[in-house]
C-alpha cells in the first residue's frame, strides 16, 4: 500500500490538472486484429493474464477497476487464473473496510480499488466508454462488423505519444495523436520492455500495449463470450422455428390461395 | 363483435355454459381470435404483432432488472454493472431490454408508415390512429426516461436537454422544467420520479394498446386495397376475408421469428452498436459530453428541434408577430411537437375519397419522398449543428410539414385515382392468379 501511495504521489506530481479538453478534432485510432473481433471472437487467455500483469505492475498505479470484482479473475471466458492464484492476486491490494474501520488485505469477493488520483479515470468501462476505429473512411463499417472496439482506442492512445510537450497554466501535457484535442495530461505510461513476463513473451511497446487492451476490454465487456453464444444459439433456434413456421403458414394458406388443390382438404 | 358478420363463440360443455353466463371471456377471446381479416394483407401487416411482443418483452425484462437496480444518483450507474457483472443471466436481460427499445422503435415506424400508406387513419379508423398516436408519445416518453436510468453521461446530459426543451416555454417554461425535475437542475429527484413513471407508463402503454385493438376490431382491419370488406352476409364476408387464427397468427409469427432471430443476433454480437460510448462514462454534472446526441429513434424530430435558430426567416416573422415571445428555442419546441401533432390530424388532413395509397398516382410520389424525407432527418439529427446541416434540418422540416398541412390536402383535390377492384375477393384473385379458390374457405378447411 504504502509503495503505492508513494508511486501515486510521484504520478500526481507530475500530473495535475484535469484532462486537456483543448478544441481540436477526434484522435486518431487505429485499427488493430484483436482475437475477440467479430462475431465468434474470442478472449485470448495468455494475453489477458499477461494485460493483468501490466495493469498490476503500471496502469494501476494511478487508475483503478472499481466495478471489476477480484473473483472474476478466474472465471472461463476471462484470464481464467488457477483459484489459488486469484487468492493470492487479491491478497497484493489493501482495501478499507468499514467494519473493522481499518485496512486489510483484500479478498477475491472485493473489487479491485479505485482510482488513486482524482484525474485518473476508473479503467473498469474504458474500453465500451470509447468509439474504437471508426472506419473505413469513417464510415463505422468496421464497428458494425467487429463490434465497438474501444480497446482500439486504449492501443492508440498508449503508443500515440509523439515525444512532444507542453506547459499549460502549470501543467505538462504530453501531445498523444490518439486523444481528442491532442494533448493529454497522463505522462507516457508505456515504453516497451516496462514488464517482464515469466513465458518470455514479446514484451516491446506495442505487443504490452495490445494485452492490456484486451485486458481492459475483459474488464469492461466480461460476459462477452457467454453473450456470444447466447446470442448464436437464440439465432438458430429462432431460424429454425422459422423455417417450421414458414412451412406451416405455405400449408395452411395453399388452399385458400388455391395453389394446391390436394391440399384442400383437411390433412388432419 | 365488430360489423362483419360471422361465428360466435357457442359454450358446448356444462361447465363452459356455466361460466360463459356469468363471464364471457371465452367468447371474447374467441372473437378476438377469430376475426374475420381481409384475406389480401401484405407484409407489412405483421408489424402489430411484432410491437405487442415488444411491449410484452420491455415488461418482462424490465421487471426482472428493477430487481437488481438502484434508483439512486450514487448507486444507479454502479447497480447496472453489478446486473451486468453479477446477476445470472443480467448481461442478456439488459442488452434485450436496451435494445428491444430499438426493435420498438423500429416496429413503430414501419407501423405508422404502413399506416399513411395505406390510408389506415381515413373514416372510420380515426380513432384507431389517434389512440396509435398516443402510444407513439407515451412510447418517446418512455424511452426517454428508461435512457435516463443507467445515469451514465449521455443519461444525464441527455435528461438537462431534453428537459431544458420545456424551459423554452416562455413565462411558464422554468417552473414546468424545475417541477419535472424536482429541483433546479438534474438530480436524484430526477432520477427518481423518471424511474417511478418509467414503470408505470408501460401499463399505460399496455391499456391503450388494448382500446387500440378494441378499435379496429370494431371497424375491421384496413387491406392493400383499402376497399372494405363487404358486409351484406357472412357468406359475402367469407369471400373477402378469413379468421385471423390459424391463417394470421402463423403468417404473423413466422416474420416474428425471422425479426426475432436479426434482433438476437445484433443482441449477441453488437449489443452497443446503437448505443453511445458516453454512456459508459458516469453521469458527472461538471463534464459537459463534446456531441450530446439522443437514441436513434428521437433523431427525426431532433433535426426539426434544431433546424430552427434565430437567423431562420420564419423564426425572425414569429419573433416579431409575437413581440419577441416566440424565440429561435421555443420556436424548435413547437415544430417538434408540431411535427407529431400534424401527423395525428392525418385524418381530417388528407380529403382524398381513395383510401390506399396504392391507386393514387401522385400521392405514391409525395409519400416515398416522405420516407426519404424521415431517413434524411434521422440521418442530420445525428450530425454536428454546424456547416451545410442545419440547412438539411430545415429543408428536411419543411417538407415533413408540407406533406401534411399542404399536398395531403391538395391532393385530394387535383390528383386524378386509378381504378380501385370492386372486391377484396377480387384483388386476392388478381395476385394469386384464376386458381384461388371462390371464396369456399368455409367449406373447405374446418371453421375452427
Amino acid at each position: 500500500m504504502l509503495k503505492r501511495i508513494a508511486l501515486s504521489a510521484v504520478a500526481a506530481l507530475s500530473l495535475t490538472g484535469g484532462a486537456a479538453l483543448a478544441a481540436g478534432g477526434a484522435g486518431e485510432v487505429k485499427d488493430i486484429q484483436f482475437s475477440f473481433e467479430g462475431p465468434f471472437g474470442t478472449y485470448d487467455e495468455n494475453q489477458l493474464q499477461r494485460g493483468l500483469q501490466v495493469y498490476t505492475e503500471i496502469c494501476g498505479s494511478c487508475h483503478g477497476l472499481k466495478f471489476v470484482p477480484i473473483r472474476t479473475l478466474s472465471d472461463p471466458g476471462g484470464p481464467h487464473l488457477p483459484e489459488d492464484q486469484m487468492r493470492a492476486y487479491a491478497e497484493f491490494y489493501e482495501v478499507y473496510d468499514a467494519e473493522l474501520d481499518d485496512w486489510r488485505p483484500a479478498k477475491p469477493t472485493d473489487h479491485f480499488p479505485e482510482s488513486l488520483l482524482e484525474n485518473a479515470p476508473d479503467l473498469s468501462l474504458m474500453a465500451k466508454a470509447r468509439a474504437g476505429f471508426s472506419g473505413p473512411y469513417g464510415t463505422g463499417i468496421n464497428q458494425f462488423v467487429q463490434g465497438m472496439g474501444g480497446a482500439e482506442y486504449i492501443y492508440s492512445l498508449l503508443t500515440g505519444y509523439t515525444g512532444e510537450e507542453k506547459e499549460e497554466a502549470g501543467v505538462i501535457l504530453y501531445e498523444n495523436k490518439a486523444f481528442p484535442g491532442g494533448w493529454i495530461s497522463m505522462a507516457p505510461p508505456l515504453w516497451g520492455e516496462d514488464v517482464d513476463f515469466n513465458d518470455g513473451h514479446a514484451n516491446d511497446l506495442s505487443s504490452i500495449a495490445k494485452d492490456v487492451s484486451a485486458f481492459l476490454m475483459w474488464t469492461a465487456e466480461p460476459k462477452m463470450m457467454d453473450r456470444q453464444f447466447a446470442g448464436l444459439v437464440g439465432f438458430i433456434m429462432l431460424s429454425l422455428l422459422a423455417v417450421l413456421l414458414y412451412l406451416t403458414n405455405k400449408k395452411i394458406w395453399a388452399p385458400i390461395k388455391g395453389k394446391n388443390k390436394a391440399a384442400a382438404t383437411p390433412a388432419e | 363483435m365488430g360489423g362483419i358478420p360471422h361465428d360466435h363463440y357457442e359454450p358446448k360443455s356444462k361447465g363452459a355454459k356455466w361460466l360463459h353466463q356469468r363471464l364471457p371471456i371465452v367468447g371474447l377471446m374467441y372473437d378476438t381470435l377469430m376475426i374475420p381479416t381481409p384475406k389480401n394483407l401484405n407484409w407489412m401487416w405483421i408489424w402489430g404483432i411484432v410491437l405487442t411482443f415488444c411491449l410484452a418483452l420491455m415488461i418482462i425484462t424490465g421487471i426482472v432488472l428493477v430487481m437488481h437496480y438502484t434508483p439512486h444518483e450514487d448507486y444507479a450507474f454502479a447497480s447496472v454493472e453489478h446486473i451486468m457483472r453479477n446477476v445470472n443471466g443480467g448481461h442478456m436481460i439488459r442488452y434485450l431490454h436496451m435494445n428491444g427499445a430499438s426493435l420498438f422503435f423500429f416496429a413503430v415506424y414501419l407501423h405508422i408508415f404502413r399506416g399513411l400508406y395505406y390510408g389506415s387513419y381515413k373514416a372510420p379508423r380515426e380513432i384507431t390512429w389517434i389512440l396509435g398516436m398516443l402510444i407513439y408519445l407515451l412510447m418517446m416518453g418512455t424511452a426517454f426516461m428508461g435512457y435516463v436510468l443507467p445515469w451514465g453521461q449521455m443519461s444525464f446530459w441527455g435528461a438537462t436537454v431534453i428537459t431544458g426543451l420545456f424551459g423554452a416555454i416562455p413565462f411558464i417554461g422554468e417552473p414546468i422544467q424545475t417541477w419535472l425535475l424536482g429541483g433546479p437542475a438534474v438530480g436524484n429527484a430526477t432520477l427518481n420520479r423518471f424511474f417511478s413513471l418509467h414503470y408505470l407508463l408501460p401499463f399505460v402503454i399496455a391499456a391503450l394498446v388494448a382500446l387500440h385493438i378494441w378499435a379496429f376490431h370494431t371497424t375491421g382491419n384496413n387491406n392493400p386495397t383499402g376497399v372494405e370488406v363487404r358486409r351484406g352476409s357472412k357468406a359475402e364476408a367469407e369471400k373477402d376475408t378469413v379468421p385471423f387464427w390459424p391463417y394470421f397468427v402463423i403468417k404473423d409469427l413466422f416474420a416474428l421469428a425471422v425479426i426475432l432471430a436479426v434482433f438476437f443476433a445484433i443482441v449477441g454480437f453488437m449489443p452497443n452498436y446503437l448505443g453511445h460510448p458516453d454512456n459508459y462514462i458516469e453521469a458527472n454534472a461538471l463534464a459537459t459530453p463534446a456531441h450530446i446526441v439522443p437514441e436513434w429513434y428521437f433523431l427525426p424530430f431532433y433535426a426539426i428541434l434544431r433546424g430552427f435558430d434565430d437567423t431562420v426567416w420564419i423564426v425572425i416573422a414569429a419573433n416579431f408577430l409575437t413581440g419577441g415571445i416566440v424565440d429561435g428555442k421555443f420556436f424548435g419546441v413547437l415544430a417538434m411537437f408540431g411535427a407529431i401533432a400534424v401527423m395525428a390530424l392525418t385524418p381530417w388532413l388528407d380529403t382524398s375519397s381513395v383510401r390506399s395509397g396504392r391507386y393514387r398516382p401522385m400521392f405514391k410520389i409525395a409519400f416515398w419522398l416522405l420516407v426519404v424525407d424521415f431517413i434524411v432527418l434521422t440521418w442530420v439529427g445525428a450530425m454536428p449543428a454546424e456547416g451545410i446541416y442545419p440547412i438539411i434540418c430545415l429543408v428536411g422540416a419543411a417538407y415533413w410539414f408540407a406533406y401534411f398541412l399542404v399536398i395531403l390536402p391538395l391532393l385530394g383535390v387535383i390528383e386524378k385515382p386509378q381504378e380501385q377492384p370492386e372486391t377484396i375477393e377480387e384483388d386476392f384473385k388478381a395476385h394469386y392468379g384464376k386458381s384461388a379458390s371462390t371464396g369456399g374457405t368455409a367449406a373447405e378447411t374446418p371453421a375452427e
